[in-house]
């Protein structure tokens, strides 16, 4: 086995993640999907890191979790205040941008 | 040559057999997470892929990000969607239809051809490359990743995690703004906005319903009050209790007014009200 085992790896879980977005309906969902392509690409600049000998892919991880955090926090109060809106939390019915 | 560098690109044996362990694991995480109906059984999925990551990150060599992912992002992140859905409702699940039509199918078939695409492209152009690693004594200067990654940020990368610190403010500010509900104005109208919502029409009727009639002879919300005509009103009433002195009154009411049924002469007058 060599580090390239961990990109495809990565290219795996990045797929699903894109599918993921792609087929649910739940906007919570859909967003956990999101975190998990966030993750892959993650575990992509770890391996390039580790491939290349050179800490600057790990520190760029670091920065794409501190964003995917604030990310997160913003993220799930829209979904909250829709959800406290519209009574649902399905991406179908979020039809409008106002009300 | 190429031979050589295949062999420097390998592994140890260690690493492969956790590589085996924990890939596999984030891998079925991430299907269990987009196959699973119940959105907490998601969250609960991915909690799996992340940690599963975490211990990846750690594999090779870095510590600091593996415990960064852990703590934050399954301890942090993830319970906040914990959070978030159990105020939106567990039962908030998936709808089964499908507003697009074949729209799985298709986003199936886009998924099976990115992972074709991505997965070849990254197996092709990197079949021989040479795994410089971070565990020599070039890349970590013998002080460890730890302490060279902390070197980094506040040097090169000093301004840019300034930056974070702004967007984590802005981001906690924004999240405030969003979620803060003004429980005193929101659902409490003016008491001219309700009067003219009753006559409008929004309510079963635009006065209160009349309380009960409390006579001198009696204290029972039982008691029925009394229409200007002498009539017993029946929204006095409650439908609960069942109230003898509306059903006597009415009796009286109708016997003065005639209109009950016929007493006839020879009958006993007052056995026949007391048999009701």
């Amino acid at each position: 086995m060599t580090p390239t085992y961990y990109l495809l790896l990565s290219a795996l879980l990045f797929t699903i993640g894109a599918v993921g977005v792609l087929v649910r309906r739940n906007a919570i969902v859909v967003f956990m999907c999101i975190e998990l392509m966030l993750n892959a690409v993650n575990l992509s600049l770890v391996t390039f890191a580790r491939l290349n000998g050179d800490l600057h892919g790990q520190v760029m991880g670091f920065f794409v979790m501190v964003v995917a955090a604030a990310e997160v926090v913003v993220g799930l109060a829209i979904i909250l205040s829709i959800f406290r809106t519209r009574r649902t939390a399905s991406v179908d019915d979020s039809n409008l941008l106002k009300y | 040559m190429l031979l050589a560098q295949q062999g420097a690109a390998t592994v140890s044996t260690g690493e492969a057999v956790s590589f085996w362990i924990l890939g596999p694991l984030a891998l079925a995480g991430a299907l269990g997470m987009i196959f699973a109906r119940n959105a907490v059984h998601s969250a609960l999925f991915l909690v799996m892929t992340m940690l599963s990551l975490g211990c990846i990150y750690m594999v090779q060599q870095a510590p600091f990000l593996g415990f960064v992912q852990i703590i934050v992002y399954t301890g942090a992140i993830m319970m906040l969607f914990l959070f978030v859905l159990m105020l939106v409702g567990r039962d908030a699940s998936d709808s089964v239809v499908e507003v697009l039509r074949g729209q799985r199918l298709w986003a199936g078939v886009l998924g099976v051809g990115l992972a074709v695409l991505i997965t070849g492209a990254v197996a092709r152009s990197l079949i021989d490359v040479t795994d410089q690693g971070l565990a020599g004594e070039t890349a970590n200067g013998g002080r460890g990743n730890v302490a060279n990654i902390g070197q980094l940020i506040f040097s090169d990368y000093l301004f840019p995690f300034e930056l974070t610190s702004a967007l984590l403010i802005t981001a906690a500010v924004g999240a405030m703004v969003l979620g803060y509900v003004n429980r005193e104005q929101r659902g409490r109208r003016t008491q001219k906005e309700l009067v003219e919502a009753r006559f409008r029409g929004e309510h079963d009727r635009p006065s209160p319903l009349p309380g009960p009639g409390v006579f001198a002879t009696a204290n029972s919300v039982a008691t029925p009050a009394l229409l200007p005509d002498g009539s017993v009103a029946p929204e006095s009433l409650s439908r609960l209790i069942e109230s003898t002195t509306a059903d006597k009154l009415a009796v009286e009411r109708e016997s003065v007014a005639g209109t009950g049924p016929a007493v006839g002469t020879r009958a006993l007058a007052p056995g026949k009200e007391e048999a009701r």
